[in-house]
């Protein structure tokens, strides 16, 4: 029995503490007993049970958020390449994501100000929501241009290309993120190589109303998106969430998205949203340069 | 085992299905069966949560149960509830993301599902902890049988599948079946609650309330005096 051996080894060490322990644990378990034994409604007794209760419940708490975190991390990565995948219009059921991902996305990181790619930074590790909330690495935005209520934007941004075999942009994978309802929303727009018109928009999280707000997510609203244009002839941003249903003869119904039903704020988030990273605070001097350029 | 398997942990396994079912006699916890019934694969997982959540935690409120002060009684089961409500939640996290996301708020919201907080007070703080473990299971899944009822007739009506399988091939798929949209909506989970709660009752009149007020036959002759 090595293993039984190894045990009672390693069990040997903690003796001596153990022994200084005991005295003190004598005492704990004497005042447990004497507190087990008093009245249930005394003061002492309440006060004790509340602590003791509260002790256990923590420990539990905390043991079950710590010990499952990386799986929880994992699974949050996991989904965000999902929803990558799945706004650039290639994600299958059954796919293998880690690997799609790697093969058919491109990571690059804007300079939100200038519209530049920056090169020197790790790709992968960089986190634009973490970002986001240190002050080195953002910016407050002014109350005025704060259209989308999020206070503070990193100065760089995370996008995402996904290019064909000639390397010729498919798509343009771009985080926007603002204040719906309840919650903040983050999601990305897709847009084609031209950096006005909409492939595909998601949301990967959000807490508005399930079923009013929280329609956000549903697929045959999202799929509402495809083709419409972003910018107007004037260069703003222009598209919008309208009230009712989008007719599609009329002038400007380009720009135009359907509501969500019995949720305004959240409609009215979703097109702030859109109209703030559209704009020069957001990704209008990187959607220029590619167009100038052809190839990001 | 056969000793500790008696007849009244039968009867707290077996009532709360049918002759005792949370939902359809006591009606609690119908916020979250409105909620979370649209489709099978969220009510089952629910259904998992809430039972495992009503056992545990009734079998840790009833080993205490000598020592709980009357006084703080009720925050005490809270604060137990909560804990194990939190740690389900991180789990489906961990190992049921999608469905987790889903279910969003009402894993939380498990916490105060009147089911919980009832049996720990009604039956946990009066009996030992395996029957009161037992009674959670019971009322779980006297629930759970409610939730996946609706859940079936919601998401085969309303989206034409069962666990996300077609049954019902559907019209813009070129099929026969033109999907009912109320079926999507929460306000049908009313509606079939209500109807399984009718055919319970027709079933077992037992399960019929009295009428709070009767409306008074009044003798011939008598009206128009005051």
């Amino acid at each position: 029995m090595p293993n039984e051996a190894k045990k009672s080894q390693s069990l040997q060490k903690f003796e001596p503490y153990m022994e200084k322990l005991e005295p003190y644990l004598e005492k704990a378990r004497a005042y447990r007993d004497k507190v087990l034994a008093m009245h249930n409604d005394s003061l002492e007794k309440t006060i004790a049970i509340a602590l003791s209760i509260c002790f256990v419940c923590a420990i539990l708490v905390s043991f079950a958020a710590v010990a499952l975190k990386p799986i929880q991390q994992h699974n949050k990565a996991l989904d965000m390449k999902k929803n990558i995948l799945e706004v650039a219009g290639i994600l299958e059921p059954g796919m293998d994501i880690d690997s799609a991902f790697a093969e058919k996305i491109e990571a690059k990181i804007v300079d939100l100000a200038s519209g530049d790619y920056v090169e020197d930074i790790d790709v992968d590790a960089y986190d634009q929501r973490k970002a986001a909330k240190d002050p080195a690495l953002s910016e407050r935005i002014p109350p005025e241009k704060d259209i989308a209520s999020i206070k503070v934007k990193a100065k760089l941004a995370k996008v995402y290309l996904v290019k064909s075999s000639d390397g010729q942009i498919q798509s343009i994978i771009l985080p926007v993120h603002g204040y719906g309802l309840w919650s903040t929303m983050y999601g990305f727009l897709a847009l084609d190589a031209d950096g006005q018109t909409v492939q595909s928009i998601n949301f990967y999280d959000q807490a508005e109303t399930p079923g009013l707000g929280g329609e956000v997510v549903n697929p045959n609203w999202r799929a509402l998106w495809k083709g419409k244009k972003v910018y107007a002839e004037s260069g703003q941003p222009a598209l919008e969430l309208i009230k009712g249903v989008v007719d599609p003869g009329k002038p400007g119904s380009e720009y135009q998205v359907d509501g969500l039903a019995g949720a305004t704020l959240t409609s009215r988030g979703v097109t702030n949203l859109v109209r703030y990273w559209m704009s020069e605070e957001g990704f209008a001097p990187y959607l220029a340069k590619i167009r100038q350029n052809g190839v990001g | 085992m056969s000793a500790v398997i008696n007849s009244e942990t039968k009867k707290v396994l077996v009532t709360p299905l049918i002759n005792e079912n949370p939902i359809t006699l006591q009606v609690l916890g119908i916020c979250s069966a409105l909620a979370v019934t649209s489709q099978m694969s969220t009510s089952l997982i629910m259904a998992v949560a809430l039972t495992s959540v009503t056992a545990c935690s009734s079998a840790a409120i009833s080993t205490i149960r000598n020592h709980i002060p009357s006084s703080i009684r009720i925050i005490v089961q809270m604060t137990i509830i909560a804990s194990l409500v939190i740690v389900v939640d991180q789990i489906l996290k961990a190992f049921a993301y999608d469905i987790s996301k889903q279910l969003s708020v009402f894993v939380g919201l498990i916490i105060t599902n009147c089911i919980v907080m009832g049996r720990a007070e009604a039956y946990a703080m009066k009996n030992p902890p395996l029957q009161s473990f037992m009674d959670g299971i019971g009322n779980g899944l006297g629930y759970s049988l409610i939730l996946v009822i609706v859940a079936f007739f919601r998401e085969l009506f309303g989206s034409g599948k069962l666990l996300g399988i077609e049954i019902f091939q559907l019209t813009k798929d070129g099929g026969w079946y033109d999907p009912n949209g109320l079926m999507l909506l929460p306000p049908s989970a009313f509606f079939i609650i209500g109807m399984i709660i009718w055919v319970f009752r027709q079933w077992k009149p037992v399960q019929r309330e009295e009428a709070d007020f009767k409306i008074m036959e009044i003798a011939h002759g008598e009206g128009g005096h005051h």
